[in-house]
């Protein structure tokens, strides 16, 4: 079950396998695990098998539609898809059906990919453990006791335990690449535009950008390069054309420079963590990179800009659930009581936080010492990042500061907030990143390195994490699930 | 208004809705009056995870507006989300634009009383409208109320000025001008009933001399001209009154009441105090291209005040004429079409001002069609020849309208030709004299009005073709000689 889908599509191709067969096998295998794991929300069983057996016929005639043709995918609930459930982890959207497909769906689907399902999430987005659904929480398929990391915990679950050959999350703070460390897969932010928004289901607009989960780096090119490009429904999508992500993977890092932030190695932090990532970045060194020293020392303060932009731009996108037009409806004797009811009963206390945080921040009178502020440390954030990238090519560092905790482990939200302070500046500057397994600790729990580039240097990017994962070892070890 | 203890001080917040064939932000059409939601998408419900595109034609008529009021286009502007709960609009935000405006710091002209005044435009800004609210009854005992969104997302034009107007006359002007310019540049049809141009009002008064603003209070739902001018004739005189007693003007909205002829103050609930205005991050900063501006600037067409100074001085017409001619872009045009078919300008402003309108009553674009402006011309120059009469004219004109036929054709088919043969007048003279020997009494006895009845049975016998100068020299001639 634990075959990337580039092996998937070589073994159609020569009639090893086929379509149909692996999304059964998936199914059965949803069917029988994911009562534990808790990765998906909805699953489409009969149109993953009526997409398969497309898929395959297409095989059949040797005219399949690309590298992505029967790849079985899970899609973060966050993804509207025509005509299936699209909940967003929320009561509020519960029995919401849109009749439109976002664009990244329409893209997979034009690729030939398998729609498995739809996966859970911390509602809207907000959280970094998928514990803050509002259905059930995921479990780590390394330890069931432990986090999956989130929003996108669904989605990274399913692709560690072999519940989807690969997935689509979305990372506003660190919400793809951090349940991608701690679930031990492939998970990329892409440049923010390089992606188009259209039907994902927005949190922070500025911030938001959909990116791919993979069991290793070809996938998360291949997935990439499907769903990249520009949109015409999306005014903040780039206009650059899209090059060929797995064409330059195997050119290696050799005369690249590599910056090492100081302030992206602190105190507190796990020290298998640490100890992992300085590895890592040996291994890179052998493999021909410079490497130099560089400073973010913004980096202090992203946490705390993030913690206001983000629920400023959460407040106002929230503001559509009123039980007026779709979703939740609870009755009141009048509007303003039917709204008050429906908001209370169909948001969920994290979303209610930031609901109340970011319509403060923007109220009259607070807007300039507050939101104003913030953009003003988005600036100084992307700033330093493109000081630092005249020097280095690429930047490279942990992606978290520790491994997978245990449910209930993080009551506090700060402490929670904390998990996405190595994630949460790559968003401010709207910078590509990926999170790529680099160890284990000594409980056994995956370790991610990240590496940041500059806009839209993706290819770069996944070529460095491409160097280093196969000169490594990580990707073949895998959670036993049973 | 005689000039009392108080400065009146207004500015006009006027909406435009945009005559773009699609919406601000989707492709959704505009029309008005189709089936409720039947003009509707995912983006202008605002449903989850859509995205607003914005419509560059909106964005061209806004530019087009601004140059024609003298306004700077700004080379970039922004979005932005205005924020309150309200069910008609989907997203419980509007988008619009707030400390980026697209254009700034213009002038409208405008008459007060024949004498001209300048009245400076703060911004003008892009926006969405929103949907539109159906109760059963009255909003506060309807059981239940729907919504119809087939008018969220037309585009808007929210253009501000300064709070120079000094009257509630003055605020009429400015608004009839201002509605004359946007309807000549053709981007929006400035219809107040069906709610394509909206008025809202801020009002304050404060003593004369005094350099600071007093306490203003704004006004809304002021859907004609008659309402804007009534509205602030009412809220005047209260703050008037109110001041004369030393009570202290509220900053406060408030509703005018058509039918109670008042304003009301509103409900604190019934809007907001905080629209947390913030740029909207769906969209870009829009970057004006200078040549794409210029490019505008050189297709604007000759407004309304322009024009009027025009046919003043090309035509020779009163001012009141060109005034009445140049309100109207198509009417200016069918003027200036027919001159150029027949060179008298003043006969023809004279006909089109009354034949014209007293036949048009409002749908001017019917005979502009049934009588195209060559056959105008036409029908003049067979007055002006003497081949028919004015009188005969008149029918002729409407026999045009009705068959759009020419008038050479009209009046060969009816025998419509003037009888200016003396001869046969004389004999048709002499026949109505004999005939009617009383009115011939009165006029020896010194009635002169019995001539007219004569000349007025001369023209019935000749069914009014007959030439009326010579009708009124031939009587006289034989009215003198049975005198003496």
């Amino acid at each position: 079950m634990y075959r990337p889908i580039h092996e998937l599509t070589d073994a159609y191709r020569r009639g090893d396998l086929t379509p149909t067969a692996v999304a059964e096998a998936y199914l059965a295998r949803i069917d029988a695990l994911d009562g534990r794991v808790g990765a998906y929300l909805t699953v489409v069983r009969d149109q993953a098998l009526a997409a398969a057996r497309e898929s395959e016929l297409r095989w059949r005639a040797g005219a399949p539609l690309g590298p992505l043709d029967g790849a079985p995918v899970a899609l973060k609930d966050v993804l509207c898809t025509r005509g299936v459930r699209t909940t967003c982890g929320s009561k509020m959207l519960e029995s919401f059906v849109p009749p439109y497909d976002a664009t990244v769906v329409e893209r997979l689907r034009a690729a030939g990919a398998v729609i498995l399902g739809k996966t859970n999430m911390d509602e809207f987005a907000m959280g970094s453990s998928t514990e803050h659904s509002a259905f059930h929480p995921t479990r780590n398929p390394w330890d069931l006791a432990r986090v999956p990391g989130g929003s996108s915990g669904g989605s990274a679950a399913a692709v560690a335990g072999g519940l989807a050959a690969g997935g689509l999350g979305s990372d506003t703070g660190g919400s793809i690449r951090q349940p991608a460390a701690f679930c031990g897969v492939v998970g990329m932010k892409p440049t923010y535009g390089r992606v188009s928004r259209y039907g994902l289901i927005a949190l922070a607009s500025s911030l938001d950008q959909i990116g791919p989960f993979a069991q290793d780096v070809r996938d998360a090119a291949l997935l990439l390069g499907a769903v990249a490009g520009h949109d015409r429904r999306d005014a903040t999508s780039i206009q650059a054309p899209v090059p060929d992500y797995a064409a330059d993977l195997s050119k290696g890092v050799a005369g690249l420079t590599l910056g090492l932030p100081d302030e992206y190695f602190i105190d507190g932090m796990d020290p298998d963590v640490e100890r992992a990532v300085r590895a890592a970045i040996e291994v890179l060194k052998e493999l021909g990179a410079r490497l130099e020293r560089v400073s973010l020392p913004t980096t202090k303060h992203s946490l705390a800009a993030y913690y206001l932009i983000l629920p400023a731009e959460a407040s106002s996108n929230l503001a559509r659930y009123d039980g007026v037009k779709f979703g939740l409806r609870v009755p009141g004797r009048d509007l303003v009581e039917m709204e008050s009811r429906t908001r209370a009963a169909g948001f969920g206390a994290e979303v209610k936080r930031r609901i109340m945080l970011g319509t403060y921040a923007l109220s009259a009178g607070y807007y300039d010492a507050y939101y104003g502020k913030a953009q003003s440390v988005r600036t100084l954030v992307r700033r330093e990042f493109a000081a630092a990238f005249a020097r280095v090519d690429l930047i490279v560092a942990p992606t978290t500061p520790n491994v997978a905790f245990k449910h209930g482990e993080k009551e506090d939200p700060l402490s929670m907030y904390l998990n996405d302070v190595f994630t949460i500046p790559g968003n401010l500057a709207g910078i590509p990143g990926i999170s790529v397994p680099c160890g284990f600790s000594v409980t056994g729990l995956p370790i991610g390195l990240q590496v940041l580039g500059r806009p839209l240097d993706e290819p770069r990017v996944l070529r460095a994490a491409y160097a280093y994962e196969q000169a490594t070892p990580w990707r073949s070890r895998r959670p036993e699930l049973k | 208004m005689k000039p009392g203890p108080y400065e009146v001080v207004i500015g006009l917040e006027v909406h435009a809705q945009l005559l773009t064939r699609s919406k601000m932000f989707c492709g959704c059409p505009t029309r008005f009056g189709a089936p409720p939601n039947s003009q509707t998408c995912p983006v202008c419900q605002g449903m989850p995870g859509v995205l607003p595109v914005v419509n560059r034609r909106a964005v061209e008529f806004g530019i087009r507006t601004a140059l024609s009021f003298h306004c700077r286009v700004n080379a970039v502007c922004r979005f932005a989300r205005k924020h309150y709960y309200y069910p008609d609009m989907p997203k419980n935000y509007q988008i619009s634009q707030y400390e980026e405006p697209l254009a700034e710091d213009g002038f409208l002209e405008i008459d007060v009383d024949g004498a001209p005044r300048t009245i400076g435009i703060q911004r003008l800004h892009l926006e969405e409208d929103v949907g539109k609210l159906l109760h059963e009854g009255t909003m506060e005992t309807a059981k239940a109320s729907l919504v119809d969104f087939n008018r969220s997302g037309v585009p808007l034009m929210e253009t501000v000025s300064r709070p120079e107007l000094r009257s509630p006359e003055e605020a009429a002007a400015y608004l009839r001008a201002f509605r004359a310019v946007v309807v000549y540049l053709g981007v929006c049809d400035g219809n107040m009933e069906e709610g394509s141009l909206r008025c809202d009002a801020n009002v304050s008064l404060r003593p004369r001399g005094a350099a600071e603003l007093g306490t203003k209070v704004e006004i809304k739902n002021l859907n004609s001209f008659r309402n804007v001018e009534r509205a602030l004739k009412f809220e005047v005189a209260r703050q008037t009154a109110a001041l004369a007693v030393d009570e202290r003007i509220v900053q406060e909205t408030r509703l005018w009441d058509a039918d109670r002829e008042v304003t009301r103050a509103m409900r604190s609930k019934e809007y907001a105090h905080d629209y947390r205005y913030f740029p909207e991050p769906d969209l870009v900063p829009l970057q004006i291209d200078r040549r794409w501006v210029e490019e505008i600037r050189a297709e604007l067409p000759e407004l309304p005040r322009a024009r009027r100074e025009r046919f003043v001085s090309q035509y020779g017409l009163s001012l009141t004429t060109a005034d009445i001619l140049t309100h109207h872009g198509p009417l200016a045009d069918y003027f200036e079409a027919t001159v150029t078919d027949f060179s008298d300008a003043k006969a023809v402003s004279n006909w089109i001002l009354s034949e014209f309108l007293r036949v048009a009553v409002g749908d001017e674009r019917a005979i502009f069609q049934a009588v195209p402006s060559h056959n105008l011309a036409g029908l003049l120059r067979l007055i002006a020849d003497g081949t028919i009469t004015g009188k005969i004219a008149k029918d002729v004109f409407q026999q045009m309208v009705d068959s759009g036929e020419d008038a050479p054709t009209i009046v060969a088919r009816g025998g419509l030709t003037q009888v200016a043969d003396e001869a046969v007048l004389g004999g048709v003279v002499d026949s109505v004299m004999a005939a009617n020997p009383k009115a011939i009494e009165d006029f020896k006895r010194g009635k002169t009005a019995a001539k007219k009845a004569l000349v007025g049975q001369v023209m019935k016998a000749t069914g009014g073709k007959a030439n009326p100068a010579l009708v009124d020299r031939l009587l006289e001639d034989k009215l003198s000689k049975i005198q003496t």
